[in-house]
């Protein structure tokens, strides 16, 4: 793993952590931080450190979440809630286009709307990496999502880092946590131990190393690094789920036909709910509609997911018919095309589709089944009915 | 990417589901492309879609298109009459490969609606004909009310070293033509494996039925075999997800592939 980024290191103390979210407002950014909402952390704008689930932690499992006192005084004593920063990032649900009709005249109406500039604070390392993951997707060298692009351009972007862990995170697995190495502005390790509550800051920008500045850090010693670097390896520790990566690619292009995906279909409700939680699945649908006079048009863009029947509808039925085909497209583009498509794994190994999947469903799981147990013989249609 | 309107200048009907579109592309829009590119067509209101561009590549300004109505989207698309404006995304996508097939004969196998965007690899291949050697064109259709471009077919049948034969699944009381599936085509052509540059537009199973009759009895190597996959698609641009098919988005690696590349997929169930 590559080495941290470079910057200027300080401590703060707890209400440091309020006139940052200030210094962030002050400076013009819209700062959306985690937040006790309906039984669950979500994302949400932050206007004071009030807002922050103190005290708050996550009792997960596969199928399960529930929140908890955490009876300490910790402000991210937590992991992940259901929802990710895709919801800022890449919307449920935008307009794309606005059309006009008169006499005949067809008219793009290209209304520019101000983009916000979003401060995230809380980004655990492994949504750091799934905005990276999405940077690849939206951001090409041929198309660009300029919904995407615009609002990742003007982003500013708090990790931090986790010195607990939920049983559903699997981050060391993929590389990509408890300990954010890149890509952040600020990355914040909480230090809650023998009656100390201190906020280790390093700046990993030139942004980020102005606002830690205007919150006046006491010096952070080689001791206080030592001990966040510490805390943040004990959790690493404490993670007990695993996801074989080793020639994953070439094991899922090897199973196609593979008994396992049967079994999993028997169980998948074919819900979603794994894609709308997975921070970096990206699918979406459009919708047209005009009003009745058929004088203004537009076209609504809104996420989609691959476990819907009507996702591969083309005239004659859709491809993908089978619930067992649908969870298979899902895994394997997660696990091994996403690599051929966009360099790198789909996966950040949060863990939000085991929590979320309502049946418990376990992607680790299901890969070590497939990994253990040899490919069914080809079921594939030449053998099927003879066609080729 | 925004659609850029254009005017409608022509609507022509072909059978009884199928019509020809043309449009002139106002200065937002692109009329470049190269045979085997779609376009995503906008109606006002009703939706976006990919159409393939079936017109001649040689005629500036103008992008033909032909559409077989099957559902909401195509029916709105089958209303529109001259003067009346659709909003055009594109070209997008990969060609044919009407370059490496220089020197090469070329030869075309369309299951119905397949022929549109072949048509534009005739007009090309046509236009500069002593680039291309032999061109035979094979298209079946299910019945006789469903084969298209039939002047087209009677004009490509007149050119030098041309070839173009149809055949129908199902004939009926007046049909003197062939009657069969199109890779009983085959009978009636030979083909020079070294020589020869294939090109298939139709459904899945067509295709894979005309790759194994070509492969198999015509010893045609895959690498010189191209196809076109179709899924639902809605960006164009590779950001809906919807045209996955394996590791391929078919509006940006596609729609037209090499048999060699998408061969091991071909096989796979509900892909
Ligand atoms: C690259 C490409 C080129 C194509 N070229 C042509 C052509 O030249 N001529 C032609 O007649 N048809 C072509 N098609 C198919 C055409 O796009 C569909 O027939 C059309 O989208 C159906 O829309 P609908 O609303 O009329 O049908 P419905 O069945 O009502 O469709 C409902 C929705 O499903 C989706 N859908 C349905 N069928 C398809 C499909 N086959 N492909 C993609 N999305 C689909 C559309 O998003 C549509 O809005 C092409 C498809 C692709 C992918
Ligand atoms: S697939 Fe599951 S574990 Fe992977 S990124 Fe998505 S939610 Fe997280």
């Amino acid at each position: 793993m590559s080495s941290r980024q470079e910057g200027p290191i300080g401590l703060v103390d707890p209400p440091s952590i309020g006139r940052l979210i200030s210094a962030l407002e002050r400076r013009g950014w819209l700062v959306a931080g985690p937040t006790v909402r309906d039984g669950a952390i979500v994302y949400d704008r932050l206007q004071s450190i009030d807002d922050l689930p103190r005290g708050w932690t996550e009792d997960q499992e596969a199928g399960r979440y529930r929140l908890e006192h955490s009876g300490d005084n910790a402000l991210f004593g937590y992991n992940l809630g259901p929802q990710s920063w895709k919801k800022y990032l890449h919307p449920p649900e935008v307009r794309l286009l606005e059309a006009s009709r008169e006499n005949g005249l067809l008219k793009i109406l290209n209304q520019a709307e101000p983009l916000p500039r979003y401060a995230f604070l809380g980004v655990r390392p492994c949504e750091l990496e799934a905005i990276q993951v999405l940077d690849r997707v939206l951001i090409g060298d041929r198309f660009s999502d300029p919904i995407y692009e615009g609002r990742r351009k003007n982003l500013f972007l708090i990790a931090v880092n986790c010195s607990r862990t939920a049983p559903t995170c699997f981050c060391t697995s993929m590389g990509t946590g408890p300990r954010a190495r890149r890509g952040y502005d600020l990355a914040i390790t909480e230090i809650l131990e023998g009656g100390r509550h201190e906020f280790l800051i390093e700046a990993g920008t030139a942004q980020g190393a102005a606002v830690l500045e205007e919150l006046h850090p006491r010096k952070a010693g080689p001791d206080d690094s030592g001990l966040a670097e510490k805390l943040t390896q004990r959790a690493a520790n404490q993670i007990r789920r695993r996801l074989d990566t080793e020639s994953l690619r070439d094991l899922m292009y090897a199973n196609w036909e593979h008994p396992r995906w049967d079994q999993v279909a028997s169980r998948c409700l074919s819900c979603g709910n794994c894609t709308m939680v997975c921070p970096t699945c990206f699918c979406t649908d459009v919708e047209d509609t005009s009003d009745v006079r058929g004088e203004r048009a537009e076209r609504w863009r809104r996420w989609d997911s691959c476990y819907t029947l009507s996702f591969s509808h083309i005239h004659g039925g859709s491809v993908r018919w089978s619930v067992k085909s649908r969870y298979r497209q899902w895994l394997t583009h997660k696990l091994a095309s996403w690599i051929e498509q966009f360099g790198g794994s789909g996966c950040v190994g949060c863990g939000r589709c085991i929590t979320w999947c309502p049946v418990g469903i376990d992607l680790t799981e299901e890969v070590r089944a497939i990994r253990e147990t040899p490919a069914r013989a080809s079921t594939r249609r030449e053998n099927r009915n003879g066609e080729p | 990417m925004e659609p850029a309107p254009c005017r409608v200048l022509h609507v022509g009907r072909e059978t009884h589901d199928t019509f020809t579109l043309t449009l002139e592309v106002t200065p937002e829009g692109r009329a470049e492309f190269a045979p085997g590119q779609f376009s995503m067509l906008y109606v006002f209101g009703v939706g976006e879609l990919p159409i393939s561009i079936s017109g001649d590549p040689g005629v500036p300004g103008r992008l033909t298109y032909t559409v077989r109505v099957v559902g909401r989207a195509t029916e709105a698309l089958a209303r529109l009459r001259a003067g009346d404006w659709v909003g055009v995304r594109g070209p997008f996508g990969s060609a044919w490969p009407v370059e490496a097939a220089r020197g090469m004969d070329v030869l075309i196998v369309a299951g119905g609606i397949g022929i549109a965007p072949l048509r534009s690899v005739v007009y090309h291949a046509l236009r500069n004909r002593d680039a291309y050697g032999r061109l035979i064109i094979l298209h079946g259709a299910r019945s006789p009310k469903d084969l298209l471009y039939r002047a087209d077919f009677r004009h490509w049948n007149r050119q030098a070293e041309t070839r173009a034969l149809t055949t129908v699944d199902h004939g009926d009381m007046r049909w003197r033509g062939r009657v069969g599936v199109v890779t009983t085509l085959f009978r009636y052509v030979r083909l020079v494996p070294e020589r020869t540059i294939a090109m298939l537009c139709g459904p899945e199973i067509m295709m894979r039925y005309v790759c194994a009759e070509i492969c198999g009895n015509h010893r045609i190597p895959p690498s010189q075999i191209f196809l076109t996959m179709e899924r639902n698609m809605k960006c164009a641009a590779g950001f809906c997800g919807h045209c996955q098919f394996g590791p391929y988005f078919i509006c940006k690696d596609g729609p037209v592939f090499s048999y060699e590349k998408v061969k091991p997929l071909l096989g796979i169930h509900e892909l």
